[in-house]
C-alpha cells in the first residue's frame, strides 16, 4: 500500500511538472529533465519492490465515473510493465538533461514529456475500464502532441494526422473490447469482470477487439502504417520513448485482456495474434531492410519485435488453452522478456540515432557514413545494440529469442493440427525474421559508422555531450548485463508466469551452472549465457592475438580499400541501397511489386543515365488507401442533402413518419 | 349515447372530406375556402363534443377555432392574397389524381396503424383518432405537394386542425394546453405572413423555389 501512495505522488510530481512547464520559458525548461528522471527513479523503485515481494495494492478513489469510481492496482505484471516504461523513461530523460538550454528545448516538447511518461504509468495501474481507457487515450494525444511538435515539416503533420485517426480507431476497438468485457450488467471494474468472464461468443469479439486496439498502439501488421511516420517524426528521445515503451502499453493491454481477464482460453485464440505476428516480424524487417531513413529503420523493426512478442503471446495462449502450463510459461516468459529487452536496445538504438541526428542533421543513410571516427562512444553503443536488436549472443536479445525458439520447437506437441502443422512454419518465418534483422544492422551500422562519409555534415561531425553518452552507456550496459543474467530476470518473472499461465521455469539452480537458464529440463534446453560469453570473449582474444601475430606488428592507417584504386568521391563505397539490393530482388518482387528502370542516355548525350525503383506498399493501398478514397467519395455524395430545398427536407421528414407509421402498424 | 358518437363522427368525417377537398383545390380562393368550411367543422365537432360530454371548457376551444380559424385566419390570407394579386392557379408538384391516390393510402394507414396500437380502447375512440390522424397526415401532405407559400400554411393550419380534434377526443386536455396551441399557431401563422412578404418583396414572387436560387442551391 505505501509503495501505490509513492507511485501517486511521483506521477502528481509528473503532472505539476507538466503544468509547470508550460508556464515557464527558455532556460527554465530544462529542469523538466531532471525532475522526470527522479519521478521515473521513484516509480520504478516501487515496480521493483512490488515485482519481487509480491506485496500487491490497490486503492479506489472516488473520482472517474459515477457509480464505479476510479480503481488502481498494482500487481506483478503492472509493476514488471511500470519497470519497462519506468526504464525507458529515465533514459530518456537523462539523455535529455543532454540538451543545449539555449536551441534544443521548446515549449512544445518539455511539457507533453511529463504527461506522456504519467500517462504510459496510468494505463498499468489502472484497475477498471474506465480508467484504462481515460490513461489509454491520455497517452495517446500526449504522444500525438509530441510527434506533431514539428508542425512546420509536412511530412510531421501527415504523420500526425494518420497517427490520429489509427489512435482514434484504436481506441474505439478497446472501448468495445471492454463493453464486451463488462457485458449486460456493466460491471467495469476488472474484479468484477474477472468473477464473471464473457462467454465464447463474446469473448471471440473481445479478442478481435483487443487484437486491433492493442495491435493498432503496437504496429502489428496490417495496422501498423501510422507507426514508421509518427514514431521518426517526434523528437529522438520521444522516439525512444514511443518505440521502446509505448509499444510495450500496447502488449500490456493485450496481456491484460487476453491472459487475466477474459477467463480460461480456448485453442484456437492463439491462431490470429500467432499468424499476424510472424507476419508482421517478416514483414517489418523486408520493410526495414529496404528503408534508407535511419530512425525510420528502426521504427520498421520495432514493428518486428512486436511480431515476434505476439508470436509469443499466441503460444502462450495455446499452451495454456491445451493444460501444457511449462511451455506455457517458457512462451510467455520469452515474451515478457522480449518486452523489457526490445525496449533496452530499441532505446539505445533511437538514442544513438538521435545522437547521429544531432551531430549530423541527417537521418538518411546514404549521406552518413564514417561515423565510428567522429562519434566513436555512439559507434559503440550503437553497436551493442545493433547486435541486441540482431539477437546475437552473448546480449539481451538472444536470450529471448532463444526462449521463444524453445516454445516454437514445443510447439508440436500441440493436439491441434491447425497448430501442429502451423509452428514449422512460424519457426521458419521467425528464423527469416532474426536472419533479415542481422542484414537489416549490418547495413545500417555498415552504412553509418563505418566506410568515409558521404557527406560534408558527416564529415564534421563530433561526439553528444557526456550526459546523452550515460543515458546511452546505461542502456548498453544493461543489454550486456541483461544478457548475461537472463536466467535471473527469468526468476523474477515468476510470479507472473505462475499467475497467468500456471507454471514457472525451472529453477535457476538446477542447471549445469548458477546463471544457466533452463526453458524445460536441464538436460536438453539450456542457455549458459557466462560460459558462451567467455568462450566468445577467449575466441575473439585468440583471434586478436593470432592476427597480430601473423601480420606486421605495426599498425598503419591508410584510405579505405576500394578495389585497388582509391577514388576520392566518397560516392563510390557501398550505400545502403545497394546492400539492400539482393534483398530487394529476393524478396522485394513479391512483397512490394518492386520494379527497376534503367534509363540510359543515347550514345553522344551527356546527361547521366538513370536508375530507378519503384516499390508499391500494397498493405497501404488496399487498407488505407482505398477506404479513405471511399470515405471521401460518400461524404462527396451526402454532401447534397445539405443544400436541398425546404419543400425537399419537408419530403424527407414526411417520408421518414410515414415509413415509420407503417412499420409500427406492420409489427405491433 | 351512441347517437353522440355517430353525430361527432359524422363532423370528423367531414373534416376529413374538407382535408381531401383542399389536396385538389386549383384556386388559391378556393383552398382557403375549404379550409374555412375544415375550420368550421372543427368548430362544431368540438361543440358537439363538449354538449354531449358535459365539459363546458371545450366551448371556449370551438369558439377559438371558429374565430381565429374559421374566420379571421382565412379572411387574412384572403386579403394577403388579394394584395399581392394571385388568384391564379397554384402550381403544384405532382397531379391531383397523383395526390389524392397517395392521400387515401394515408388515410388507410392511419385507420390500419389505429386499429393495430391502439387495440385496447372502445371502437369510437379509436376510429376518432384514426380521422384525426388521417387529417393531419393529409395536411402534412398539402405541404409538400403546393410550391406555394400560402398554400404551405394552409396545410400547416389544417395538421393542426387534425390536432385539435384529436385533443378534443382525448379526455382531461387542459384549456391552457389548448389556448397555448392557439396562440402559438397564431403567432406562425404572422411568421409566415411575413416571410410570404418578405419573399415577394425580394422576388416578386412567393413561389418558395425562388428561395433556393439566393441560396445558389446546386440541383
Amino acid at each position: 500500500m505505501p509503495g501505490l501512495y509513492a507511485s501517486g505522488a511521483a506521477l502528481g510530481a509528473l503532472a505539476a511538472t507538466a503544468l509547470l512547464a508550460t508556464l515557464v520559458r527558455g532556460g527554465a525548461l530544462a529542469l523538466v529533465y531532471p525532475l522526470c528522471a527522479v519521478a521515473a527513479i521513484v516509480l520504478g523503485a516501487v515496480d521493483l519492490h512490488v515485482l519481487l515481494t509480491g506485496a500487491e495494492a490497490t486503492a479506489q478513489l472516488p473520482i472517474g465515473l459515477p457509480t464505479v469510481g476510479l480503481h488502481l492496482r498494482l500487481d506483478a505484471l503492472s509493476a514488471f510493465f511500470g519497470i519497462v516504461i519506468n526504464g525507458g523513461v529515465l533514459a530518456a530523460s537523462v539523455y535529455g538533461m543532454g540538451f543545449d538550454r539555449a536551441k534544443e528545448l521548446t515549449p512544445r516538447v518539455e511539457p507533453l514529456f511529463p504527461l506522456f511518461a504519467a500517462a504510459m504509468n496510468l494505463v498499468l495501474i489502472a484497475d477498471d475500464a474506465y480508467a484504462f481507457l481515460f490513461s489509454w487515450e491520455l497517452m495517446s494525444l500526449a504522444s500525438w502532441a509530441l510527434v506533431v511538435a514539428r508542425h512546420t515539416d509536412p511530412e510531421s503533420r501527415r504523420a500526425a494526422h494518420v497517427y490520429l485517426v489509427m489512435a482514434a480507431i484504436g481506441t474505439m476497438a478497446l472501448l468495445f473490447a471492454f463493453g464486451g468485457l463488462a457485458g449486460p450488467a456493466g460491471g467495469y471494474a476488472f474484479d468484477t469482470i474477472r468473477a464473471h468472464p464473457p462467454g465464447p461468443a463474446v469473448a471471440a469479439l473481445v479478442l478481435a477487439a483487443a487484437l486491433v486496439g492493442c495491435g493498432s498502439k503496437g504496429g502489428l501488421v496490417p495496422l501498423h502504417a501510422w507507426l514508421p511516420l509518427a514514431h521518426p517524426a517526434a523528437p529522438s528521445h520521444v522516439s525512444a520513448l514511443m518505440s521502446g515503451v509505448m509499444t510495450k502499453v500496447a502488449i500490456y493491454g493485450f496481456v491484460r485482456i487476453a491472459f487475466d481477464l477474459l477467463g480460461p482460453p480456448a485453442w484456437w485464440w492463439a491462431l490470429p495474434p500467432i499468424i499476424l505476428g510472424a507476419l508482421t516480424a517478416v514483414l517489418g524487417l523486408l520493410y526495414a531492410v529496404l528503408d534508407r531513413d535511419l530512425k525510420r529503420v528502426l521504427a520498421y523493426s520495432t514493428i518486428e519485435n512486436v511480431g515476434v512478442i505476439f508470436v509469443a503471446l499466441g503460444l502462450a495462449l495455446a499452451f495454456r488453452a491445451n493444460g501444457q502450463h511449462e511451455a506455457a510459461a517458457v512462451a510467455m516468459a520469452a515474451a515478457l522478456l522480449h518486452v523489457l529487452n526490445h525496449s533496452w536496445f530499441k532505446s539505445l538504438l533511437f538514442l544513438g540515432a538521435g545522437a547521429v541526428l544531432h551531430a549530423t542533421g541527417r537521418r538518411d543513410l546514404d549521406g552518413l557514413g564514417g561515423l565510428i571516427h567522429r562519434m566513436p562512444r555512439t559507434a559503440v553503443f550503437f553497436l551493442v545494440g545493433a547486435l541486441a536488436a540482431s539477437a546475437l549472443p552473448p546480449l539481451n536479445g538472444f536470450v529471448s529469442e532463444w526462449l521463444l525458439f524453445q516454445a516454437v520447437i514445443a510447439a508440436p506437441a500441440l493436439p491441434q493440427a491447425a497448430l501442429h502443422f502451423a509452428s514449422p512454419a512460424i519457426g521458419a518465418m521467425l528464423a527469416l525474421a532474426a536472419a533479415l534483422a542481422a542484414a537489416c544492422f549490418v547495413r545500417v551500422y555498415g552504412t553509418a559508422f563505418l566506410g568515409r562519409p558521404r557527406s560534408v555534415e558527416a564529415n564534421q561531425a563530433h561526439d553528444v555531450p557526456l550526459v546523452q553518452q550515460i543515458a546511452m552507456g546505461g542502456l548498453a550496459l544493461l543489454c550486456i548485463l541483461g544478457g548475461l543474467l537472463g536466467s535471473l530476470l527469468a526468476m523474477a518473472l515468476a510470479p507472473i508466469l505462475v499467475d497467468l499461465v500456471g507454471a514457472a521455469l525451472p529453477p535457476a539452480g538446477s542447471g549445469p551452472t548458477v546463471f544457466a537458464l533452463i526453458a524445460f529440463d536441464p538436460a536438453r534446453s539450456v542457455y549458459d549465457a557466462p560460459v558462451i560469453a567467455f568462450f566468445v570473449a577467449i575466441a575473439s582474444l585468440t583471434t586478436v592475438l593470432v592476427v597480430h601475430r601473423l601480420s606486421a606488428r605495426r599498425t598503419r592507417r591508410g584510405p579505405a580499400w576500394d578495389c585497388g584504386f582509391p577514388d576520392p568521391s566518397p560516392a563510390t563505397q557501398y550505400t545502403a541501397s545497394s546492400f539492400a539490393q539482393p534483398l530487394r530482388r529476393v524478396y522485394g518482387t513479391a512483397a512490394f511489386a518492386a520494379r527497376e528502370t534503367v534509363v540510359m542516355p543515347p550514345p553522344g548525350d551527356t546527361r547521366p543515365a538513370r536508375f530507378s525503383v519503384v516499390l508499391v506498399d500494397h498493405v497501404w493501398q488496399a487498407l488505407y488507401a482505398a477506404p479513405g478514397r471511399a470515405v471521401l467519395g460518400l461524404s462527396e455524395r451526402l454532401n447534397t442533402l445539405q443544400f436541398l430545398s425546404i419543400r425537399r427536407y419537408l419530403v424527407l421528414m414526411f417520408a421518414a413518419l410515414v415509413i415509420l407509421l407503417a412499420i409500427a402498424a406492420v409489427t405491433t | 349515447m351512441n347517437q353522440a358518437y355517430e353525430i361527432s363522427h359524422l363532423l370528423a368525417g367531414a373534416m376529413l372530406v374538407t382535408s381531401f377537398a383542399l389536396l385538389y383545390q386549383e384556386r388559391i380562393a378556393a383552398v382557403l375556402n375549404a379550409f374555412a368550411a375544415q375550420s368550421i367543422t372543427l368548430a362544431l365537432a368540438v361543440a358537439w363534443a363538449a354538449w354531449s360530454d358535459h365539459r363546458p371548457d371545450l366551448f371556449i376551444t370551438a369558439l377559438i377555432a371558429l374565430t381565429l380559424k374559421g374566420i379571421i385566419i382565412p379572411l387574412a390570407l384572403r386579403r394577403t392574397v388579394e394584395r399581392l394579386g394571385i388568384h391564379r392557379e397554384v402550381e403544384k408538384v405532382v397531379g391531383v389524381g397523383v395526390a389524392l391516390l397517395v392521400g387515401l393510402a394515408l388515410t388507410g394507414l392511419a385507420q390500419a396503424l389505429v386499429v393495430k396500437v391502439a387495440s385496447g380502447t372502445p371502437s369510437h375512440a379509436r376510429e376518432a383518432l384514426a380521422l384525426a390522424l388521417a387529417i393531419v397526415l393529409l395536411g402534412f401532405l398539402m405541404m409538400i405537394v403546393r410550391r406555394n407559400a400560402v398554400t404551405q400554411i394552409v396545410g400547416f393550419m389544417s395538421m393542426e386542425n387534425g390536432l385539435i380534434l384529436a385533443a378534443t377526443g382525448a379526455r382531461g386536455m387542459p384549456l391552457v394546453v389548448e389556448v397555448s396551441v392557439a396562440f402559438s399557431v397564431l403567432i406562425a401563422l404572422f411568421v409566415f405572413a411575413v416571410f410570404v412578404f418578405r419573399i415577394r418583396e425580394r422576388f416578386d414572387t412567393i413561389d418558395i423555389e425562388a428561395l433556393d436560387r439566393m441560396r445558389g442551391d446546386r440541383r
